[in-house]
């Protein structure tokens, strides 16, 4: 059979292109030529060539915040894909409870970003959120906004309670794919539980594993709103992670320059560990 | 129109330049020579002319950043080092 030659397709192809063109190729070329000025405003810009980078991959505060980005992004991908596992693991796979369970799961998932902040803000507030007044009651020292420790502690716990939910629905739609002779074969071959995850349910899982843990990475390595809302980078400068401090560069103090550097810098670590993570679980597949 | 607010400076338009020169050879050698050339390379990846180019510019952004970042200026040393990489990735990646 010959296949069919049809150019035609990439005219509808074009309105994506010119979307994607405004939205990110513009603005990401604007910052390539920010990142190697120097403005004071009213659109005057001076060269100032690489150093706003040499200045950015040499200052504390860029090691800093990069340091503490990787430790959270890493943390909460410890926690939340073996959760998600599990989870999904002990959901039904038929019966009345499925559209129960999917939708208490979806739930965390369709709140804005900015109102998870601003719930677990007042929710761990020490005198008058629940999860604080709990803790203090229970004996712990607890006060997310004076202590660092409680901090980063409410921190991954807000985003274990906002994601996981995530990959329990990635794991589980990979889970109820798996045809009912595979569980037969394991039955009569006499596979017991471990045997079943471990040589059945996580090989057949590992492509939306795969999309959970890039879209987790990812999105946990661009964690703004709701860090922000929550502390706000505090207390002190303990969980300014990239964005925050980004942020504070562009728009609190209005270094252009410093701060395009150091988001394009940002998108190169992104981009590479994105691509390090795929081309490492596709060769795993592929093998 | 007023493009202005975009900043553009000869460097950096130059250097867009050349990006959109690379992905119009690719579009040339897809059309000429269908199919991506794949293959297995020394890093045990199979890969396309297309995901070879993008492993070369990323190295080469690296090569630049810890160059600046230990070294600093001036960059001819990465350029060389990046053009190096870009031979090895097309030869042998």
């Amino acid at each position: 059979m010959n296949k069919t030659v049809n150019q035609k397709a990439w005219l509808f192809v074009l309105p994506v292109f010119v979307l994607v063109a405004f939205n990110a190729i513009i603005p990401l070329m604007t910052v390539v030529n920010y990142s190697v000025q120097e403005t004071f405003g009213d659109n005057t810009f001076f060269w100032s060539g690489v150093l706003w980078f040499e200045e950015v991959l040499n200052s504390e505060r860029f090691h800093d915040s990069l340091f503490r980005q990787l430790m959270f992004t890493f943390s909460i991908l410890a926690i939340e894909i073996p959760l998600g596992i599990a989870i999904a693991l002990t959901m039904p796979r038929k019966g009345p409870w499925v559209p129960v369970c999917l939708v208490l799961m979806a739930l965390p998932l369709l709140i804005p970003w900015n109102v998870v902040g601003a719930m677990w803000n007042i929710f761990a507030l020490p005198d008058i959120g629940f999860l604080g007044y709990v803790l203090n009651a229970l004996g712990f020292d607890y006060n997310f906004t004076r202590q660092p420790g409680d901090a980063w502690f409410t921190l991954i716990l807000m985003d274990v309670w906002h994601w996981t939910s995530l990959v329990v629905l990635l794991s589980y739609a990979g889970l109820v794919s798996i045809p009912d002779a595979y569980y037969q074969a394991a039955k009569i071959d006499g596979a017991k539980g471990w045997a079943i995850f471990r040589h059945i349910q996580l090989p057949k899982m590992k492509r939306v594993l795969t999309i959970a843990v890039l879209l987790r990475f990812m999105d946990s390595f661009m964690i703004y709103t709701e860090a922000s809302v929550l502390t706000g980078g505090g207390p002190g400068n303990s969980t300014t992670v990239l964005s925050i401090d980004l942020v504070k560069i562009a728009l609190g103090q209005f270094d252009l320059g410093p701060a395009a550097a150091m988001s394009l810098i940002y998108f190169l670590i992104i981009l590479l560990l994105s691509w390090v993570f795929y081309t490492l679980m596709m060769r795993n597949e592929e093998s | 129109m007023n493009m202005t607010w975009m900043a553009w400076t000869w460097p950096t338009a130059a250097f867009f330049v050349f990006i959109a020169c690379c992905l119009a050879t690719m579009t040339v050698l897809e059309l000429k020579r269908p199919g991506g050339a794949p293959r297995r390379g020394i890093l045990g990846l199979d890969t396309t002319r297309g995901d070879r180019l993008f492993i070369w510019l990323l190295g080469s952004a690296f090569i630049f950043l810890f160059w600046l970042g230990f070294f600093g200026t001036p960059l001819y040393a990465p350029l060389a080092i990046a053009l190096c990489w870009g031979f090895v990735t097309f030869r042998w990646v």
